[in-house]
């Protein structure tokens, strides 16, 4: 199988370069070469597929012959991370990336078979050439075995086991936040594929908007949902308790995703005035070209991060192809930008295209904010010593742009389209602002401005959008319930999908201010102790009372969880109990001369204790202080080292003494666990109370499902109706004029 | 005013908010970046207020209560070690041998004092090989 | 060796379905494809009716006084009729185009 996937996947670049070229031939009008292109990518996706298929039978059946496998998976992997091992790589990342792309160019293709007859061959051949890049660079992993990109490398030497997931990575959230991620990336490049085809032949206009919408969206809805998971890991895996560090990799994901929100609405301003043409070809092909960048960052090692696996030899070409589009592009529009120009501008300042302006200022300069800060180390390395530059940093600039998003959401629902008279606005804009101004005063009294007015400003621009969204809502199904009568939820459902992607949009809206709400609440107004507790102690955090009741040791088939049990009580009710553990792993890497020490010291991961509640969350981590225990630890080892040295050298390696060894070993880790219970060390516990966090989950699932609703096809039926009723009115005009 | 020069005060009034946050952006950053050094280069600049970003690798370390003393290396070897004293969050894969990045300051007594929460471990690559030897241990129930 | 086999017979036959559209008469696969003219002229006057049905919203909602909605209106309604009368002229040159059903 593996041989006939390694087939597949050769073939599969060799398809796209005859793609490509066939696409560039039939640019010039031979429909024959234009349709053998799209056969061609159609190919390369089921050439793709196969590949996938036998990559992951090899992770199924754990097949160590393959490299991939044996330093990813093992046998005892739970099965849906034997799946997911194959993005955990350099190879495997890189064919996802090649994969979806596949897939994403076959459906656009498919859907565009009969469409833009001139733009087409070119889109292709981008979306071929693309896709050329990565393959080329995964087969070029035959060549240079250092890249490390070649999938199918065989191991050498095979080992009896394979080294198995590293286990932080095998959590639900993680095991969908790279494709998801990359999804997203790679939806952006068919608007951008569009976008060089509409350049070249002069031809952008709302036909291309009508193909590039939906893609940008679906491609904008993908990415949303990677960084959330992505962060949702973060905070409910890791033991620091937070969900964003600015870290350059989770920047290079939401980069992309503000310049594509930007042109998600910047095009709804070219729809209907013309203008912008140029602004928003520019912002596509920059979306397209942070992606690279983004998967560039992560897999280059260029800058410092967490993330950053190691230099790997990828980033170079890809740093290449980066420079070629963006070169490309600009080249592009700047001799193009004759025809990009219109002499159609905003009617007037109180409009909704001026609110989507503003806001697309704000987001691309929150975008150029973060890219500079991402950055810096390189940059500040020019002028003299490399710099870095921390959360704080970021968060200064960050906090009024987010804030200046949230109003700007706010007043966009209330002004129209074209022009709104400033009575109008008044009219509109007076019931939120009053409801706000009430909730001022009430937040004065309660929490008080002192603590973090940034987050009060926040809190007041975020109640605003919200009521100027709801009050949009009342107001619709009232004129709704007007013209056809009917009961309020009645008016509600048709009002909504007779305008998807309005309501959808407020959907959309009302979710990502919950979540700013939830993200500035809970990390302005967060407590946060650090306590070292033996069994019984009791300390206060906040509110809270926390007291360790009693110690936790749970041995597993291969890993040992050494925890805590806390008992929180809030004036003296019971509030929850949290059990914060830490688990032990034999991991690779350890050092075979000490396996005791290495179990307890290799890679640890934190089981985050935690109660989620909606006005807050309670989240513990928790590290035992095994010092006490190293005259033990010490011990095992130096038997288990006596015994291997007075082992015959032929006997080392024999299977049977090697599970007899095993075998004690895990006996002495067990003892260790069950000494845990009875002398039970000190734990350093952190202890943290985060308000309102949920809401951050919450607004995420809100506004993903409003962009669900926006982005879902409308019955074509009832669209051609309505369209015939214009008609004949229309029709009826156009006899008596 | 007729369109030609509104468009030209937009035009200035972009340019300008451009500038302005351009050099927002380079006098905040400058002024707030830490320098990135290597731990022989903080040893040889010496005792000093200012604020460095140290990578480098763990050579040993011992956990003293709630505070955590290590000895840090450069990235690529050499014989140079500068202990380091830091309290706050333990990255999980933190172990010897490990790159790790504090930032903090080194001190009269020839400490490196870190900033809390300051530090981060380096996740394993996850495509490098490393499979040094693989102790097989079994745990019965 | 099986393997291989099987990756060959695949191959070949995906490469000739690949290259079957180049067999055929030349000047062949147009008639499917829609005149971009027409397909751009459809794509603005959808884009215009839902200017005009949003239009009706925000009056109806009360961001419009009847005198704003009814310049606004006329105006829309002019456009969408300067399209209509683009799309009878397009349509009458190519009067078997399968775009010019609306």
């Amino acid at each position: 199988m593996n041989e006939l996937g390694s087939a597949a996947l050769v073939a599969a670049l060799l398809v796209a370069i005859y793609a490509a070229v066939a696409a560039l031939i039939g640019t010039r009008g031979d429909r024959r070469w234009v349709d053998s292109s799209r056969r061609a990518m159609y190919a390369m996706c089921g050439l793709l597929c196969l590949t996938a298929l036998s990559l992951e039978l090899a992770f199924l059946r754990t097949d160590l012959t393959v490299a991939l496998v044996a330093d990813h998976s093992s046998e005892s992997t739970p099965t849906l991370y034997k799946l997911t091992a194959l993005w955990g790589s350099q190879a495997g990342s890189l064919l996802l990336w090649a994969f979806v792309l596949s897939v994403a160019s076959a459906a656009v293709l498919f859907i565009t078979r009969n469409r833009h007859r001139e733009v087409v061959p070119w889109a292709t051949a981008v979306l071929a050439g693309v896709a050329v890049f990565f393959l080329g660079l995964i087969v070029a992993g035959i060549a240079f075995p250092d890249a490390e990109s070649w999938p199918f490398a065989a191991s050498n030497p095979v080992p009896l086991e394979g080294a198995g997931l590293t286990p932080l990575l095998q959590h639900p959230a993680m095991a969908i936040h790279p494709p998801m991620l990359y999804s997203g990336y790679v939806f952006f490049t068919i608007p951008f594929a569009f976008a060089v085809g509409a350049l070249v032949t002069r031809n952008l206009d709302a036909s291309w908007i009508r193909t590039t919408r939906r893609f940008a969206l679906i491609a904008w809805l993908l990415l949303s949902i990677g960084v959330a998971l992505g962060a949702r890991w973060s905070y409910s895996e890791l033991g620091w308790g937070g969900y964003w560090a600015w870290d350059p990799v989770e920047n290079a994901a939401l980069i992309p995703w503000l310049t594509g929100t930007a042109f998600l609405h910047s095009i709804m301003v070219q729809e209907r005035r013309g203008m912008l043409r140029t602004w928003n070809v520019s912002l596509i092909c920059a979306t397209f070209v942070l992606s690279l960048l983004g998967t560039f960052l992560v897999r280059s090692g260029v800058l410092q991060s967490i993330h950053a696996f190691g230099e790997s030899k990828v980033g170079v070409p890809l740093l290449f192809l980066i420079g070629t589009v963006t070169i490309g592009t600009t080249v592009l529009i700047v001799t193009r930008r004759d025809s990009l120009r219109s002499e159609r501008r905003l009617d007037s300042l109180f409009s909704r295209e001026s609110v989507f302006l503003v806001n697309n200022i704000l987001l691309v300069a929150l975008a150029t904010v973060i890219l500079f800060g991402t950055f810096f180390p390189l940059i500040s390395e020019l002028f003299g010593s490399e710099k870095f530059i921390g959360p704080p940093w970021f968060n200064q600039f960050a906090t009024p742009l987010a804030i200046g998003l949230v109003f700007f959401m706010g007043i966009g629902p209330l002004v129209a389209w074209r022009r709104i008279s400033l009575a109008s606005l008044r009219r509109a804009v007076g019931i939120p602002a009053a409801a706000t101004a009430v909730l001022a005063v009430v937040l004065l009294v309660t929490i008080g401005i002192a603590e973090s007015p940034a987050a009060f400003v926040l809190f007041l621009a975020a109640a605003f959008t919200i009521f100027a969204i709801a009050a949009e809502f009342v107001r619709g199904v009232a004129a709704r319930r007007a013209l056809a009568g009917g009961s309020r939820m009645a008016a509600l459902g048709s009002l909504v999908t007779r305008n998807r992607r309005r309501y959808g949009g407020y959907v959309v809206h009302v979710g990502l201010v919950l979540a700013l709400f939830g993200i500035a609440a809970s990390s302005s107004f967060q407590t946060s102790r650090d306590l070292r507790m033996s069994p019984g102690d009791v300390e206060q955090v906040g509110d809270y009372t926390v007291t360790y009741v009693e110690p936790i040791s749970d041995p597993q088939s291969d890993r040992v969880a050494l925890g805590a049990e806390l008992a929180v009580t809030r004036d003296g009710a019971a509030v929850a109990t949290l059990t914060p553990k830490r688990e032990y792993f034999a991991g690779p890497g350890g050092d075979p001369e000490t396996p005791i020490r290495s179990f307890f010291e290799g890679e640890p991961t934190s089981e985050v204790g935690r109660d989620e509640g909606i006005t807050r969350d309670l989240w513990s981590a928790m590290q035992p202080d095994l010092s006490s225990f190293d005259a033990q630890i010490d011990e095992a080892d130096e038997a288990y080292a006596t015994a291997l040295a007075e082992l015959p050298p032929d006997l080392r390696q024999d299977r049977v003494v090697l599970d007899a060894s095993a075998q004690r070993q895990g006996q002495e880790i067990l003892a260790l666990a069950d000494r845990y219970l009875t002398d039970t060390p000190p734990a350093e516990i952190r202890f943290n109370v985060n308000p309102f966090v949920s809401w951050f989950w919450l607004g995420v699932l809100v506004g993903v499902g409003g962009a669900l609703f926006a982005v879902w096809p409308s019955a074509e039926g009832r669209r051609r109706r309505v369209s015939d009723v214009y008609g004949a009115r229309l029709a009826r005009e156009l006899t008596s004029v | 005013m007729d369109q030609d020069r509104k468009r030209k005060i937009r035009l200035v009034v972009a340019l300008s908010a451009a500038v302005l946050l351009a050099v927002a952006l380079l006098y905040t950053s400058f002024s707030a970046g830490s320098e990135a050094r290597e731990p022989s280069e903080v040893l040889a600049a010496g005792p000093s207020d200012e604020s460095y970003q140290m990578t480098g690798k763990v050579a040993s370390f011992e956990r003293d209560g709630s505070e955590l003393n290590f000895q840090i290396t450069d990235r690529d070897g050499g014989d140079e070690t500068l202990p380091v004293n830091y309290s706050g969050v333990v990255p999980d894969p933190f172990r010897d041998g490990r790159e790790v990045i504090v930032t903090g300051k080194l001190t009269e007594d020839g400490v490196f004092v870190a900033e809390k929460d300051s530090l981060i471990t380096k996740c394993p690559s996850k495509f490098a090989a490393e499979a040094e030897g693989n102790p097989n241990i079994i745990i019965e129930q | 060796m099986l393997e291989l086999l099987i990756a060959i017979v695949i191959l070949a036959a995906v490469a000739a379905w690949v290259v079957r559209p180049l067999s055929r008469r030349a000047g062949t696969g147009e008639e499917r494809v829609e005149d971009p003219v027409l397909a751009e002229l459809e794509a603005r006057k959808q884009a215009k009716y839902r200017e005009i049905r949003d239009t009706e919203q925000d009056h109806a909602q009360g961001k419009l006084s009847p005198a704003e909605f009814a310049t606004q209106d006329a105006e829309l309604r002019r456009e969408a009729i300067a399209i209509l009368r683009e799309i009878d002229a397009a349509s009458r040159k190519n009067p078997s185009d399968p775009a010019s059903s609306a």
